[in-house]
């Protein structure tokens, strides 16, 4: 009993129990979570099974460096935009490529956008022991990026930065833009009925869909911009422990909602930095925190029949399948 | 032709049955026997029966009443495709049900039990096409064959597991008519061998030329039966079409205003890019009901389909309203988002050319007014569509799409799945719609209907569109759909 007490006051430790843990640990974790989230369930909303949002946002992280490490001094401000668009920039074009391949050749953009993942990580890795690596030619990462580059500490004497601020409102302007605007409207309808959408809606839902995909890796690129101007400050392989990935957890489990993304995305982080807690005071594994995200999205999945795009490719594949073939007349 | 002497089983024989969908009776009483060694010709008009018919002999549906035996064996309620199977009857579908990435062998194994053992399959494939005289190229993709190819590969399955009594559904609705020609003459020799064919047909010349005894099915009950040899296409076409009952409502105080849509040697291509109209040449105006007649598979669906303008044309001239409603076959599929709530399907019309941002109150606001207007039954307007009676769901499609004056209006089965009210309703709709100015194209697969909204009937038969003159008249339209003129 008194060892799981332990374990369960170094989850609480590790994650939300003290205020370096909560400001510096479980809040720099969720920001990525949260706009990679909200990346991804613009895309499934869409109806597009965006699965690289890994990939993208390794290329976000690749642009901003380059931009991080070249940008003159002086330009201040401007040259952290100029890092953080390039990330964005990275991303949808990286993106862009699964939907040009979807749009011409009928790939399917499950398969390119993991394919691509794997492009991705090689590429950074070529890179950060080839052409960007820190001029000592001793560890694979590149230089620190310039200090104009950086994200500004929202906190002195904590690693929470102005990401966080991005991430709220990356959320918000993605909930605006679904609920509000004709094109937010266009793409849920095309995710949620690609006839419908066509017939009755004259919705072109090929170009819908390869914009939505676009608009997700633009997303995830920014998020990997974001992780280096605001955390890491310079290009490496592990730059990401999977956040891509997580993230599709993180906006299944929101119900693919842009504002219940950032709670998810919260609690995500909260398993993790707990886990990792537990690991260091208790010697726990900290894979726990997979355990606890699995179930967390199978009670999710289980208790709502609503998560349409979910259900929508459980409904196609049953019908691919066919059984008998329908009664065409009565 | 062999008469079917005592002792000698009928190969399919049907007494007393009925099936009902949702109350509504689809077969009453129907009493059917197939003889050993005969073509046998069930003709009807689309939802007359047929398929289901031949459906519950088959195992794929089961019946309320009645009793079916297969080459003199009785065959429980609940009997399977497998007990079909077993006792030698085959079903070839209307649609295909091949797998096309399966190569031709392949397919014929599929349903098999056991081992795959290709080169035994393949034997069995060079034995059955020797025998029946149908070639397949064995290592073929399924996908890769023409529907000629297809076809025969769905018989070649059906023979490969001993079938003796074939059904084939609509056998002709894809093919080209020397295709039809062949597959008539193979049909023939097959009987000739002592195999039993049943020919599901809408076509009165194909059943006339192949088979020797036809039965007619008129909404669910057999209307006629005897040998083919008694009858002709006049009398056959008459029994599949007759007189209606007056209409309650007519549509004939309409008269027509300004050209709204003009087609000049209008040819179309079907998605598979296959000729489906040819050189239609025809105009619509205000104030019109045009209705469409046809049996399935002559092009109709695709001539709606350019009209709503959904789909391009192939060649020749076509001029068409900008602004065009639509109120499709399959309401769930084209017409609604099931998930959504009604004020978001309203927006859904021409949501394509949208721009900036919407305005919720305002669309919430017009789908109440709609929902009181048309009597919708619902208890907000922010409840997901598919909470609603398929009557309300159709109503909220008419509204949808009759809710501002278009120049044009298509309409294709508008009252499928529904009521008699509901129906009355919709038919209602498209009147005052023609009245204030639409032109207003429909088609319904009850010919009744057709007839009882349109001012003037185009008739659809084999891709080539002509108007029935003088309002036509149901013996003369049915004649035109069945190409007997």
């Amino acid at each position: 009993m008194s060892d799981l007490a332990l374990v369960a006051e170094a989850f609480w430790r590790g994650s939300l129990g003290t205020t370096s843990a909560l400001v510096s640990g479980t809040l720099v974790r969720a920001i990525p979570l949260a706009i990679l989230g909200v990346a991804i369930a613009i895309a499934f909303r869409a109806g597009v099974f965006n699965i690289g949002a890994e990939g993208q946002l390794l290329l976000g992280a690749i642009a901003a460096t380059v931009v991080g490490l070249h940008v003159p001094a002086g330009l201040g401000m401007a040259g952290l935009l100029l890092a953080l668009a390039a990330g964005a920039v990275a991303g949808g074009a990286w993106a862009g490529i699964a939907a040009l391949l979807r749009a011409r050749f009928g790939v399917l953009e499950v398969i390119s956008t993991i394919m691509l993942n794997f492009v991705a990580l090689n590429l950074l890795s070529f890179l950060v022991r080839g052409p960007l690596q820190e001029p000592t030619r001793v560890y694979p990462q590149t230089e620190a990026i310039a200090e104009g580059t950086r994200l500004p500490l929202l906190l002195s004497d904590t690693r929470l930065h102005a990401g966080l601020i991005i991430a709220l409102a990356v959320s918000v302007a993605a909930w605006w833009f679904l609920a509000r605007t004709a094109a937010g409207f266009r793409l849920r309808a095309a995710g949620a009925s690609a006839t419908a959408a066509a017939s009755a809606g004259q919705i072109d839902v090929a170009r819908v869909s390869a914009w939505a995909l676009v608009a997700s890796g633009a997303i995830a690129g920014l998020a990997g911009g974001i992780e280096v101007a605001g955390v890491t400050y310079a290009l490496y392989e592990n730059l990401s422990p999977g956040y891509g990935f997580a993230a599709i957890a993180v906006a299944v489990l929101a119900r693919l909602h842009p504002l219940a993304v950032l709670g998810t995305a919260f609690l995500f982080a909260t398993f993790e930095t707990g886990a990792l807690g537990m690991q260091r005071d208790a010697g726990v594994p900290s894979v726990v925190a997979s355990v606890l995200e699995a179930v967390a999205i199978l009670l999710v999945v289980a208790w709502s029949g609503r998560l349409s795009a979910i259900r929508w490719s459980w409904r196609s594949t049953r019908a691919d399948r066919g059984g008998a073939p329908a009664a065409s007349e009565a | 032709m062999t008469p079917s002497g005592s002792g000698v089983h009928a190969a399919l024989e049907m007494r007393g049955v009925t099936k009902r969908f949702a109350g509504f009776a689809a077969l009453q009483e129907v009493d059917i026997s197939v003889r050993a060694g005969s073509v046998h010709a069930l003709l009807g008009e689309n939802g007359a029966g047929k398929t289901t018919l031949m459906r519950i002999a088959y195992g794929l549906e089961r019946r309320d009443a009645g009793n079916v035996f297969l080459f003199g064996r009785a065959l429980g309620v609940a009997h399977s495709v497998r007990d079909a199977v077993r006792a030698e009857v085959g079903m070839v579908h209307q649609h295909l049900s091949l797998v096309g990435n399966l190569s031709v062998v392949e397919n014929l194994a599929l349903g098999g039990r056991g081992r795959f053992r290709p080169g035994e399959v393949a034997s069995t494939l060079e034995r059955v096409s020797s025998e029946s005289g149908l070639r397949v190229h064995p290592a073929a993709l399924a996908r890769d064959l023409g529907v000629v190819e297809q076809q025969r590969l769905e018989i070649l399955k059906a023979l490969s597991r001993g079938a003796r009594l074939l059904i084939l559904d609509e056998p002709t609705a894809v093919l080209a008519p020397s295709e039809i020609r062949d597959l008539l003459q193979w049909i023939r020799a097959f009987a000739k061998r002592g195999g039993t064919v049943v020919l599901v047909t809408h076509k009165l010349r194909e059943a006339l030329a192949a088979a020797d005894d036809v039965t007619v099915l008129r909404r669910g009950s057999v209307v006629y039966s005897g040998g083919a040899a008694a009858t002709n296409e006049e009398e056959l076409g008459r029994t599949i079409f007759p007189k209606p009952p007056a209409a309650a409502a007519s549509s004939e105080q309409l008269r027509p205003g300004d050209v709204v849509v003009r087609a000049r040697d209008v040819t179309i291509h079907n998605a598979r890019d296959r000729p489906s109209v040819r050189g239609a040449t025809f105009d619509v105006h205000r104030n019109e009901i045009i209705g469409v007649a046809a049996v399935e598979g002559s092009g109709h669906r695709e001539l709606l389909r350019v009209l709503s303008g959904r789909w391009p044309v192939h060649s020749g001239e076509l001029e068409l309203p900008a602004d065009i409603s639509l109120i499709p076959a399959d309401r769930l599929r084209e017409a609604l988002i099931p998930s959504f709530d009604l004020a978001e399907n309203v927006a859904l019309r021409a949501a394509g050319a949208r721009r900036g941002l919407l305005s919720w109150p305002a669309v919430r606001g017009r789908a109440a007014a709609l929902v009181e207007q048309f009597a919708i039954a619902t208890r907000s307007v922010r409840v997901p569509v598919r909470t609603l009676s398929g009557g309300n769901q159709q109503r909220l499609v008419v509204a949808r799409e009759l809710e501002h004056d278009v120049p044009l209006l298509v309409a294709d089965n508008p009252t499928r799945g529904l009521d008699l009210r509901a129906a009355m309703f919709v038919h209602e709709q498209l009147r005052r719609a023609a009245a204030r100015g639409a032109a207003v194209v429909v088609h319904s697969s009850d010919v009744d209907e057709v007839l009882a909204l349109a001012t003037r009937v185009l008739v659809v038969f084999d891709g080539v569109v002509s108007e029935v003159p003088g309002g036509g008249g149901r013996e003369a339209v049915g004649r035109a759909m069945l190409g007997t003129t």
